[in-house]
């Protein structure tokens, strides 16, 4: 009960501060985009060229030293890591090719249809549907394997680049981009935008927010807990748009959104798949970074990988709609996707029947037992 | 009174919920003992076997937990 309470209060919470982010500054329906967001971070470090979304956005550095902070606390920072990194980082930056092309990360996949746009109508059942898929693999025994303690250096990868890009937007020195023009340019004051990353990441470390786990939770085992969460997130977000008069119902003219029906659903089925196969949102990814899990650090690097990618090769969707090159790519990675998710599952099921062979010929009564 | 012990040290979730809900789920089990390495394992499963109509106990052993679940 106890449990439930923490996760409706967070979502309350968490709502409140997207819509504050947005009537300070940041982009329409973006109080918080975690692929966005790192997208701006990969366009102001220079990995990709494309002048309007180039900006460090103190709410990834808020996010992830949030996490640290509230993990040290409660005892629960450990150095961990070592389970299919390079997997991983790859599944990372198809998480974000993927997010690219719809634009936006789940998260604000819920922020639009909370802004009334109908084009994330379209991607909810897409991203549900890439979820429902990596659901199949898990059940038949997906595992990327166990992860295991790692130097205690490694833990402190994700703060450290976290406190270094902080350093980098407070001292603004010239090598660093700022977008003049376009959402990059559209930013809430940086002192707020850092306060806000730390209250929401101390928030979701504490009730492992995830949008990807709340719909899988469901599929999986008929468990609510994290959708509550989401559902409540998505109801204040709603009503507080409807409130400031920020509500416009439609397909048409919606903030930093296209109206390809097909590719949206189609990117969001990529998202959910990636991010089932990697155990967690973009925004999950950041908060167990913080904890010191090094896959997950592993797993921001390639989605700020992928950010890069997109821009460069000018895959990214926009308000134009999806390019051809963005959808070719979407169709790829979802066979990759596939690929990734059959190859990995065979292994597995071919290593639990040897396991069972080996222990029938050892123990022909019963596994373990005891009286 | 058959049991089992599942080790999930080092899996993350929902892995180990997974394999803990599976052993519950086999017939003639009545206790299942789930070692795991992380709270938010430790927590999921623990929720995941109450929701079952499951008892469950919690015992810290280190760095790791061992839950005993009994139906």
């Amino acid at each position: 009960m106890k449990e439930k309470t923490t996760i409706i209060t967070a979502g309350i919470i968490i709502g409140i501060i997207t819509i504050a982010l947005v009537i300070l500054g940041n982009p329409a329906n973006m109080g918080y985009c975690i692929a966005c967001f790192l997208r701006d971070i990969a366009g102001g470090l220079g990995l990709h060229r494309a002048g309007v979304v180039q900006y460090l956005r103190p709410e990834i550095m808020g996010l992830v030293l949030g996490a640290f902070l509230t993990a040290f606390i409660f005892k629960e920072f450990k150095s961990t890591g070592g389970s299919g990194v390079v997997l991983r980082f790859f599944l990372g930056a198809f998480m974000m090719m993927g997010a690219l092309v719809f634009l936006g990360c789940p998260w604000r996949l819920l922020l639009r249809l909370a802004g009334g746009d109908l084009n994330a109508l379209v991607a909810v059942p897409g991203y549900i549907f890439g979820i429902w898929v990596g659901v199949i693999f898990l059940r038949q025994g997906y595992t990327l394997g166990p992860a295991g303690n790692q130097p205690r250096l490694s833990a402190l990868v994700g703060p450290l680049l976290a406190v270094g890009l902080l350093i980098l937007v407070i001292a603004a020195p010239a090598f660093i981009f700022f977008s003049e023009e376009g959402p990059g340019s559209m930013r809430a004051p940086l002192f707020i935008s850092l306060f806000a990353g730390l209250v929401v990441g101390v928030l979701a470390q504490r009730t492992r927010f995830c949008t990807m786990g709340a719909f899988r939770d469901i599929l999986l085992f008929r468990d609510f807990h994290l959708f509550s969460g989401v559902a409540v997130l998505f109801l204040t977000v709603l009503i507080g748009n409807l409130v400031t008069g920020s509500f416009s119902l439609g397909f048409l003219n919606q903030p930093v959104a296209h109206t390809d029906s097909l590719w949206n659903f189609l990117s969001m089925g990529v998202v959910g798949l990636a991010a089932v196969l990697a155990g967690g949102c973009p925004l999950r990814q950041l908060i167990l970074s913080g904890e010191g899990n090094g896959d997950a650090t592993a797993t921001v690097l390639g989605l700020v990988f992928g950010a890069a990618i997109m821009h460069n090769f000018g895959w990214a969707g926009s308000p134009a709609g999806a390019p051809v090159g963005g959808q070719i790519m979407v169709v790829v990675v979802w066979l990759i996707l596939l690929g990734i998710g059959f190859s990995i599952t065979r292994q597995a099921l071919a290593e639990s029947r040897a396991r069972a062979e080996r222990k029938e010929s050892e123990k022909p009564v019963e596994s373990v037992q005891r009286a | 009174m058959t049991s089992k012990i599942i080790d999930c040290c080092g899996l993350s979730c929902p892995e180990p919920v997974i394999q803990a809900r599976k052993a519950m789920q086999e017939t003639g089990l009545n206790q299942v003992n789930v070692r795991v390495n992380a709270t938010v394992a430790r927590d999921n499963v623990a929720r995941a076997a109450r929701q079952m109509g499951w008892q469950v106990e919690i015992e810290p052993r280190g760095e790791e937990f061992l839950l005993t679940l009994t139906r």
